[in-house]
């Protein structure tokens, strides 16, 4: 391991996602977070002001941050999901900015599927609402291991104790029957920037974090030694040079846990075996590697491997399907039905699919409630499918890994990305049910 | 550019309590991050081509690209929109590194564009917005069918909305209400023939980010990158390297600073900033004091308009 000249280049990165309607003040939490962070700079600062001044409003709008397009400007809304960037010295952000319009559903399913952790706002004034609960179980269905309830406009409710306590203790029940692993309530008004990046001077009564303290001390990524180690083969390296005339490497990202060179591996779907004899760190040899890393495998076999192949532990192997379960989100105003004919994508791998059969709908913004049997699944709809695809996959449950249990389904006739799709069940409630107060069962 | 595979890559925090593994620092994540994507084009796509300016942001990609695929040669060619009016110094590098690494570079040009008719000057005499037509056209008559920019979305709020894969279609445009959802690391790179998809492998990076991986990698730079001596003039608030490309105009004086630039583009819009900071850790403490952005400081384009990185994007811009 080398020394670097520079401390800060070994931040940890935390990427996390924020969620609220379109009142709780979510674009004023965001920028609060930037301007009181110091991430806002001068020149973008004095783009607010004279913004802001132009529309007659008399303080800069910190929420005009964050809204970029010409369209999100005009209309005072936001579109689509837009990531922001800052940092301190303890860590480097990504948050996920998604907007909580109409087409909340779907963009908050795709800021979440990178999340680490997601910020639910809600209003003092009114706790816990329909929206709140639709965020909490789209955080759960997507598995987000850390979660912050923010209680926003404190100040509204003369920063008064037993509101948060009522609207925490609900929400943390709300979150127990999702399986939701573990939630952080916070109280905070973003407009007076209370206990966001400074602790707030009118909830003595309040001994937790802020939420930007939060964030920096959440522990990040998860140990890659709990989840069994998968190699999606991106592309073939074989440079056939005389420097190289026999090297023939395989490149991709290690999905999760840790190769070690000696590893037996087996090749799915051929179910070929070989040794792991070399890992490549992007020019360095190494002994070991764990998930994110980059980087290309040799094995001891000349083995016919290609791009779409998964390399595993022979020990712990997945088993392969060609009939698939899972959890959806349909992302597309074309809607998604029985006897469709699609393309599946999962890690490296993209095959032909067909829609079986819809078993059920989820109500997310009450009780969960299952609708069976629905004729489609519309744009924002979750719910679950049943699909037979042309080959044999190695799915793992997206409770094992977000990696290697996520799918796209994609429209073979014009490309467009339709569906987002999690193998296995929705929640987590039914395995957590008698042990949710420990939190555990969340293990990808 | 001392590029080449780089054998020191790690510079992994120590391990966190009750963790068998060290976690991995932020360049190191944003590095497999941004390898990964390169590896997914290759795989998917029939011709991918590297958009290079000199510029750091593209020499940080290159970089990337033959980490990727080392010890073979990377698999795509080179593209420079060179827009006549670009720094010598910046031209000089991109030969020299083409030439190092047996690359295979396109030209753009946009003097070409001007002087057979097919485009005309600006009043302002700003030449970055006229990048857009011999570029999609160079696309097109390719046929490239991925093209890798080095934007990030820290740069502009417009940018903060692209995505990695970015479908354009067949005139290159960019229509930020019907962008693809991008969900986990599964990019769809699917697209119909004459459209292509534009690959931003640096999405989320920052410009520190950028910075500090230059440091830890020790890539070379081209000078202009850091304090030097030169002729300048100011237009605009901004401090533009007098030349052969119609600056300074009457009334507009010389005179000679020390400075530096943040970014590398067209002379006839990219401004140079004050700084006496010759080494990267200079330039780096510098770049973390900065009250202003990037393209704040030193980009003229981008103040046309609040949206002018909109527009110019929805026409076809990277």
């Amino acid at each position: 391991m080398t020394t670097t000249t520079i401390d800060t280049s070994a931040t940890s990165l935390l990427r996390f996602a924020t969620a609220g309607s379109v009142d709780d003040g979510k674009s004023t939490l965001v920028g609060r977070l930037l301007h009181d962070s110091k991430s806002v700079l001068a020149d973008q600062l004095e783009a607010v002001e004279t913004a802001s001044r132009n529309r007659g409003q008399q303080a800069p709008d910190l929420a005009l941050l964050t809204d970029g397009l010409r369209a999100e400007r005009e209309q005072g809304i936001t579109i689509d999901v837009a990531y922001r960037y800052f940092a301190t010295p303890r860590r480097r952000f990504i948050l996920a900015d998604t907007p909580g319009h109409v087409q909340y559903t779907r963009n908050m399913v795709t800021g979440a599927s990178t999340a680490e952790l997601t910020i639910i706002l809600v209003d003092a004034r009114n706790g816990v609402v329909e929206q709140t609960r639709r965020h909490a179980a789209v955080a759960a269905l997507l598995r987000v291991p850390h979660i912050v309830l923010a209680v926003n406009k404190m100040d509204l409710v003369d920063h008064a104790e037993p509101v948060f306590a009522r609207i925490a203790e609900e929400f943390t029940a709300y979150a127990t029957q999702l399986g939701l692993p573990e939630v952080t309530a916070i109280p905070i008004s973003a407009l007076n920037g209370d206990n966001v990046v400074e602790p707030s001077a009118h909830m003595d009564w309040y001994g937790g974090p802020t939420v930007l303290e939060h964030l920096e001390t959440v522990p990040v990524g998860t140990d890659p030694s709990d989840a069994p180690a998968r190699f999606p083969v991106q592309y073939v390296i074989r440079p056939q040079t005389a420097a190289h005339p026999d090297y023939r490497g395989y490149a991709g990202q290690i999905a999760s846990g840790v190769l070690r060179v000696g590893d037996p591996v087996t090749v799915l779907p051929s179910g070929l075996t070989s040794t792991i004899t070399g890992i490549d760190a992007l020019g360095r040899a190494m002994d070991v590697a764990w998930a994110p890393q980059s980087v290309t495998l040799l094995l001891a076999d000349d083995v016919d491997i290609s791009r779409g192949d998964l390399i595993t532990p022979t020990a712990a192997a997945p088993t392969t399907t060609q009939d698939v379960e899972a959890t959806i989100c349909h992302l597309h105003e074309r809607p998604l039905k029985v006897g469709d004919r699609v393309l599946l994508k999962h890690t490296t791998r993209t095959v032909k699919a067909i829609v079986k059969a819809l078993p059920y709908r989820i109500d997310l913004t009450h009780d969960l409630a299952h609708q069976d049997l629905p004729e489609e699944l519309g744009v924002n709809d979750i719910g679950t499918v049943v699909l037979r695809i042309s080959e044999p996959l190695p799915l793992d449950p997206y409770a094992v890994s977000r990696q290697t249990g996520s799918f796209l389904l994609i429209d073979p006739a014009d490309g467009t990305t339709l569906t987002a799709g999690m193998a296995g069940e929705a929640f987590a409630r039914n395995a957590s049910a008698e042990g949710a107060a420990h939190g555990d069962g969340w293990d990808f | 550019m001392t590029t080449a595979p780089v054998t020191e890559t790690t510079d992994n925090a120590p391990p966190a309590s009750g963790r068998g593994y060290p976690q991995l620092s932020h360049l190191d994540v944003l590095e497999s991050e941004a390898v990964h994507i390169f590896r997914e084009v290759a795989g998917e796509f029939e011709r991918p081509v590297i958009l290079f300016s000199g510029g750091k942001d593209s020499i940080v990609m290159l970089h990337l690209a033959l980490k990727a695929f080392a010890p073979a040669p990377v698999p795509f060619s080179l593209l420079h929109v060179d827009t006549g009016h670009n720094f010598p110094e910046v031209i000089d590098y991109r030969d020299r590194t083409v030439a190092a690494h047996g690359l295979r570079l396109h030209v753009a040009s946009v003097q070409e564009y001007i002087d057979n008719g097919r485009l005309r000057e600006r009043p302002d005499g700003t030449r970055n917005p006229l990048q857009t037509v011999p570029l999609t056209e160079k696309i097109a008559a390719e046929r490239f069918d991925a093209v890798f920019g080095g934007g990030r979305r820290d740069e502009e709020k417009a940018r903060a909305k692209e995505r990695v894969f970015s479908l354009r279609d067949e005139f290159s445009q960019w229509d930020p209400r019907r962008q693809r959802p991008e969900l986990w690391q599964l990019y769809n790179g699917r697209h119909a023939p004459g459209e292509h998809v534009r690959v931003f492998p640096l999405s989320n990076w920052t410009e520190l980010d950028v910075w500090q991986y230059i440091a830890r990698e020790k890539i070379e730079l081209p000078r202009i990158y850091y304090a030097h001596e030169r002729e300048v003039f100011r237009r605009n608030g901004m401090w533009l390297t007098a030349g052969e490309w119609d600056g300074p105009k009457e009334g507009e004086t010389t005179e000679t600073r020390l400075i530096r630039y943040r970014t590398v583009g067209d002379m006839s819009c990219t401004g140079a900033v004050d700084s006496d900071a010759a080494t990267i850790e200079q330039v780096i403490a510098e770049i973390a004091a900065s009250r202003l952005t990037e393209r704040g400081a030193t980009r003229a384009d981008d103040k046309l308009s609040e949206a002018a990185m909109e527009d110019r994007k929805r026409e076809g811009y990277f």
